[in-house]
């Protein structure tokens, strides 16, 4: 058996220009949804930044320069498979059919928010699309996702679980485990490392001494392939190879996806302290939107100008859902001791009650806000 | 003496033992040329190069496990897990290995060592960037676990840590860290582990708290002033081993107790100075031992300022006792 998939690296190179790997079966249509899809991903993020800046929101993970390497592997997925995420998919649920209004309402943490803004932002879920909701503890993700695909199988469904993580996240003690699993099950798994250069200010080179990073699979006896996350198309193709073996009851594969955080860990975070412009520069040029953008646009399926019209249109659509969570309610007070269990148990009701005697007591307490019938 | 932050004695405190010391290496995730993502290791890695200061792979476990190694075998460990809620990768090596390592080889085998952790609420950090897992801890024989709520005593406090031949879990105040100020000595100290701090003198009723907590209920205890209730206010700092007979004695003077944590409630460290002044000081209580603490709740979001107990909580606790 060989643990190094052949897969193509790249399909399309930084100008645009196709290297001749055989491309994704995929119509013109289906082809500009793609670019849709990563626009969408961008103009979000860019608003959300500028919420955060505003002080609307607390926390943006930003995903900039990571738009092909989520959306290129997350859409030849099924709406059946499921996606376990990290911290920066969630512009891949928008394509699986998170609801953009619901997006920005966890962001908002208010009271239209899925979680019941009781994550922190940047922490997405739906149930609709088989999107978990994510803790943020790093890696823990990686054995749930191996032990949903050991129950789709002994349950018989047709399910592939996908299962995304960072390259900081391969030294968690989930990834271990995770793939030990998977591999010795036979697990219908992929897992996806999106290896964006960094673990905060940690570079990928101080996580791990392998330099092929595929070779990572070997110890595991998980077949591995490294795609460039820069190109959605090689993202794509190497998705389905992937998906594949596991529907064909081949087991997992470790797909290593290759890209660049372009902007900090998150809105609290400054790279310049740790990391150089000679380093991120050549990343711009390699810019997964513009590359992309100019392979439709050598082909005709995007005509000139067609991509700044996309944009705006996106941008027009996310200012109206963001209008419209500015006005949500956050949550009600009740909520503080709601679905910690399947129901609230006694002593929360009355620990909540005792709560809301003080706050009345000291004129705090709002309407619907009443003690529990004890 | 300079007015500092507790974020920059923390630093002092580092900064101050690496110069005493070669054997004290400092490590976490990002405590390199990042600082740490508080920026309670700024500057280190400048001072002290990637030998001493150093950025780890992205494992909790890896990083106490190797530390208590280190410590086993002649260097000084402070390993930075950064935040308090990302320790748990790390329980196993911290409560099945290091504080267990002296009893299990009769005393042949020992962990030196430091963890700095920051913890608590207070950021808009959701349930996974605000617990505090004190309890979980203090439930561990052979560990240490201190936290602090002064400049001064974060520095002398660490420094102790550090110079303490057993593994000891020390817990910042995050809520803390730039909100408080006060003076630091610029030269090396130490505050003895396992004593009590006197906040403010009282006698009517006696208050204990630790950590973020103090200043809580100095304002609580402020606002009691002005209702003709004198207040004495006592900061734990040293959670394992206690100053036991401390805590008994404050209990006595006043024979009203409240403990205030924001840990959660059940199982938490306010019961067990609730059980060590029953226990001890029983025939002094005029009135029920009460609790202030968390809700038995994960920690929330958007509501944390519902959750955390505040002046007013603290205040309607000081009330009732002294009215019973
Ligand atoms: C167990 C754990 N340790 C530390 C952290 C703090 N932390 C949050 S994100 C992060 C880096 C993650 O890097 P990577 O896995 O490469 O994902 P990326 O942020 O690059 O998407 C760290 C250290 C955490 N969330 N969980
Ligand atoms: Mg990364």
């Amino acid at each position: 058996m060989t643990y190094t998939l052949d897969i193509p690296f790249q399909m399309i190179d930084p100008d645009g220009a196709s290297t001749g790997a055989e491309l994704p079966n995929l119509t013109d249509a289906e082809l500009r949804e793609l670019f849709v899809h990563m626009q969408r991903v961008r103009t979000v993020d860019a608003r959300m930044l500028k919420l955060q800046r505003a002080g609307r929101v607390g926390f943006v993970g930003s995903t900039v320069g990571q738009e092909a390497s989520m959306i290129g592997t997350a859409a030849p997925l099924r709406v059946t498979d499921w996606l376990w995420s990290g911290l920066r998919e969630g512009g891949a649920a928008l394509m699986r059919g998170l609801p953009l209004g619901e997006y920005i309402a966890q962001m908002y943490c208010n009271a239209h928010d899925t979680a019941k803004g009781r994550q922190m932002c940047n922490h997405f879920q739906h149930k609709g699309s088989n999107y978990p909701s994510w803790s943020s503890v790093i890696g823990t993700q990686i054995p749930h996702g191996v032990g949903a695909a050991f129950a789709a199988k002994k349950q018989g469904k047709d399910e592939v679980h996908t299962i995304y993580f960072g390259d900081g996240a391969t030294s968690s003690n989930g990834f271990h485990s995770g793939m030990t699993f998977a591999a010795v099950w036979k697990a219908p798994a992929v897992f996806v490392c999106i290896h964006n250069g960094w673990a905060i200010s940690v570079p990928s080179a101080a996580q791990t001494a392998v330099a092929r990073w595929t070779d990572k699979g070997i110890a595991y006896g998980v077949p591995a392939a490294e795609v460039d996350g820069n190109d959605v198309l090689a993202c794509y193709n190497a998705m389905q190879v992937a998906l594949e073996r596991a529907r064909a009851g081949e087991g997992p594969t470790l797909l290593i996806v290759k890209t660049y955080r372009m902007m900090g860990h998150s809105s609290s975070d400054d790279p310049t302290v740790y990391r150089t412009a000679a380093e991120v520069d050549p990343w711009t040029k390699r810019d997964p939107l513009t590359r992309f953008a100019k392979f439709l646009e050598s082909r005709g399926i995007l005509a000139e100008g067609e991509a700044a019209g996309i944009e705006r249109e996106l941008t027009e659509e996310t200012d109206s859902e963001i209008h419209k969570q500015e006005a949500a309610p956050g949550m009600p007070l009740r909520s503080l001791v709601e679905d910690v269990y399947s129901e609230v148990p006694r002593h929360l009701m009355s620990q909540y009650n005792s709560f809301i005697e003080t706050a009345e007591r000291h004129g705090e307490a709002q309407k619907g806000d009443g003690a529990f019938p004890l | 003496m300079a007015i500092q932050t507790l974020l920059g004695a923390v630093n002092d405190a580092l900064r101050t033992a690496m110069r005493r010391d070669e054997s004290v290496l400092m490590f976490g995730e990002d405590v390199g040329l990042k600082g740490g993502v508080f920026l309670a290791t700024g500057g280190l890695q400048k001072e002290f190069g990637k030998e001493r200061c150093f950025d780890t792979p992205l494992s909790e476990d890896g990083i106490i496990g190797a530390a208590i190694g280190m410590a086993m075998n002649g260097m000084r460990p402070v390993a930075e897990i950064q935040f308090q809620d990302f320790i748990f990768p790390a329980f196993d090596q911290i409560v099945s290995e290091a504080a267990k390592l002296r009893y299990r080889s009769g005393g042949q085998y020992t962990a030196p060592m430091v963890i700095r952790t920051p913890y608590g609420g207070g950021i808009r950090g959701g349930l996974y960037h605000s617990q505090s897992g004190e309890a979980y801890f203090c439930h561990t024989p052979g560990l240490k676990v201190v936290i602090p709520s002064t400049p001064y005593d974060a520095k002398g406090l660490l420094l102790a840590s550090i110079a303490d031949p057993d593994p000891v879990l020390f817990m910042e105040p995050k809520a803390l860290y730039r909100s408080v100020k006060g003076e630091v000595p610029e030269d090396y100290y130490t505050v003895d582990l396992s004593t009590t701090r006197t906040v403010l003198e009282g006698d009517d009723v006696t208050v204990f708290c630790y950590g973020a907590m103090v200043p809580v209920v100095e304002k609580a205890a402020a606002m009691a002033a002005e209702k003709g209730i004198s207040v004495l206010v006592i900061d734990l700092r040293t959670l394992l081993p206690l100053d036991e007979d401390g805590v008994v004695e404050a209990a006595k003077r006043t024979g009203r107790v409240v403990t205030v944590t924001e840990a959660p409630r059940f199982c938490g460290y306010a019961g067990e100075i609730s059980a060590i002044v029953a226990e001890r000081a029983m025939e002094y209580m005029e009135a029920p031992v009460l609790r202030v603490t968390g809700f038995d709740t994960p920690f929330p979001n958007t509501l944390e300022h519902h959750y955390l107990p505040d002046a007013r909580r603290v205040i309607d606790a000081i009330e009732k006792v002294y009215s019973f």
